[in-house]
């Protein structure tokens, strides 16, 4: 078995360790914290389809978190109160149910992903970078001008969605439920990555005029990728939402987009468990440096720098090897 | 009728004129090899044919269908199998990657591209980036032969290899004139191997076509006062 597979394998069964062990000890807290940090790296693995994959260095996808988290916020903020969510032709009940939240999140960041991808796809590098950049602030601003759901102050919600079967205020069942997920998240991703479709992507992000030239539509195919990246991005912000039954302007900050790209980064770009690992470190960093320092993130700069001047494979890279570009 | 069909084309780089007049014919099941000396526009017709440079002006037919009005990779689909100069197979790619990524429906498929190039079997999980320069020649024209072409366009294809590796390339064009009946057009420096595969010529010169005929025909006097050879 290849060392990058055994790898992979210890990450994933560490994430579901640390939590399973918090359980027995009676310690909510760490639990919360690897639920934290299984859905930002559901986040992740969005965005590395489209980063590590397709080569797409996106700026605004925190524009996809955000529209799952609030499509999450709306309709629970209906629901708690009774107030039917008028769309001018019609009407439609809040919901608490998980399902019904994660495919409408799901349905409004892949329509929100379509239409910037649509768009930013026609330019490429640093015109990519900003304008999904531009995107992304588009509606960060108008989350802050929108009074009916909170504006600059966000949207409580004193409920937790629920999952039938399973008592979601319980934190270690949230976990499963996010871990779960990501699992699920991780298993399409490396079956996209193996697939025609997902080697065109890869192949485009190296030489994408001869790409071309063996009759794939470039442009379609990156556009594909991107959907499906801000699809995967927008479910981790409804679950994010939930974590924290708060949804705020923030969600959408590029200062979140920015995070994202790190987690990648640290974890090792392109590879199936970088943003995984990236993830489980930055929310372990967050919470010790934090604990030590206001000024945390001038450690994880540092760190930063250093993955991308001796490390640049990620942690993932640096443990398994860098002569693999995916898994 | 030609499977392809070049009539008074012109291209430009930017502001600077490539193409002239290039009027080329390649017919089905036709060898023809596009010659001429460096600089004269062999593989700007390529990229012309190809849609990755515009076409200016002139005709530019392929299976009937007008390619002016296609983008690149609508023009492949029609069915050219383009091996381009300098090889660009996908380098972060596996061989069985890079075939597959190019794959379409056909008789060429992985296993009837393995039987053309054996190595490429042995080596099918290597990434392309660590081929030797033949290899990736073999590749190139594999991932080509992977997309079910009606047309081969081989630009320079055995350019820089060794003299064993050349002759192996060699005999695996000769193989698909002989075996499939498919249409090529090729360019490469070595009068001698496309004197032996080409039924055709056409010689290019300052992006004019200046000589068409069949191989027999081009004439040591032809051969020295276009290519210089």
């Amino acid at each position: 078995m290849r060392r990058e597979t055994l790898l992979n394998a210890a990450i994933a069964l560490g994430l579901l360790a640390v939590p399973l062990w918090a359980w027995s000890a009676g310690e909510p807290f760490t639990i919360t914290l690897a639920t934290r940090a299984a859905i930002l790296a559901l986040a992740g693995v969005g965005l590395n389809l489209a980063l590590g994959l397709g080569g797409l260095v996106s700026l605004g996808h925190a524009a996809f978190f955000g529209v799952g988290g609030y499509a999450m916020g709306i309709l629970a903020h209906h629901a708690q109160t009774f107030a039917p969510l008028d769309l001018g032709l019609f009407t439609v009940a809040g919901t608490k149910s998980m399902p019904v939240i994660w495919l409408t999140a799901m349905v409004f960041s892949a329509l929100a992903a379509l239409a910037i991808g649509a768009l930013s796809l026609r330019t490429s590098g640093v015109y990519f970078i900003m304008i999904t950049l531009a995107f992304g602030q588009m509606f960060y601003y108008f989350a802050i001008s929108w009074p009916a759901y909170g504006g600059e102050d966000g949207l409580s919600i004193w409920v937790r969605n629920g999952f039938p079967g399973l008592n979601t205020l319980d934190p270690i069942q949230f976990f499963a439920i996010c871990y779960v997920l990501l699992m699920a998240a991780l298993v399409l991703s490396a079956v996209i990555a193996r697939s025609p479709f997902g080697l065109a992507l890869n192949a485009a992000r190296q030489v994408p005029q001869r790409v071309e030239t063996v009759g794939i539509p470039v442009y379609r195919v990156r556009l594909v990728a991107f959907v499906i990246s801000g699809t995967i991005t927008g479910l981790a912000g409804a679950l994010f939402a939930d974590l924290n039954r708060f949804v705020s302007p923030s969600m959408f900050s590029w200062q979140l987009s920015g995070e994202l790209i790190v987690f990648i980064i640290l974890g090792g770009t392109a590879r199936l468990f970088g943003p995984v690992a990236g993830a489980c470190l930055f929310v372990a960093l967050e919470h010790w440096l934090g604990g030590l320092s206001d000024y945390w993130h001038i450690y994880l700069g540092a760190l930063l720098l250093g993955v991308v001047l001796f490390a640049r494979g990620g942690l993932i890279g640096t443990l398994a090897g860098r002569e693999v570009a995916h898994d | 009728m030609s499977l392809l069909h070049l009539s008074e084309v012109s291209a430009f780089y930017g502001p600077s004129q490539a193409l002239f007049r290039v009027d080329l014919d390649v017919a089905e099941g036709e060898v023809v090899a596009l010659m001429g000396r460096n600089g004269m526009g062999k593989t700007t017709t390529v990229k012309t044919i190809c849609r990755m440079l515009p076409a200016a002006g002139g005709d530019l037919r392929f299976a009937g269908q007008d390619l002016r009005k296609l983008p690149s990779h609508r023009a492949a689909r029609l069915g050219l199998g383009l091996v381009p100069e300098g090889r660009r197979c996908f380098p972060n790619l596996t061989v069985a990657e890079n075939l597959a990524a190019a794959a379409r429906p056909g008789p060429w498929d992985a296993a009837a591209v393995a039987r053309l190039f054996p190595v490429l079997a042995d080596r099918r999980d290597q990434m392309a980036a660590s081929l030797s320069g033949g290899e990736q020649q073999m590749l190139a024209i594999g991932r080509a032969l992977m997309t079910n072409p009606r047309l081969l366009l081989l630009d320079e294809a055995t350019e820089g290899l060794a003299p064993l590796v050349r002759a192996e390339i060699w005999e695996a064009v000769a193989a698909l004139k002989r075996d499939t009946g498919l249409a090529i057009l090729v360019i490469d420096k070595s009068l001698r191997e496309l004197s032996r595969i080409a039924d055709r010529a056409v010689i290019l010169q300052r992006g004019e076509t200046v000589w068409t005929g069949a191989m027999p025909d081009l004439s040591p006097h032809i051969t020295d006062r276009y290519l210089g050879v």
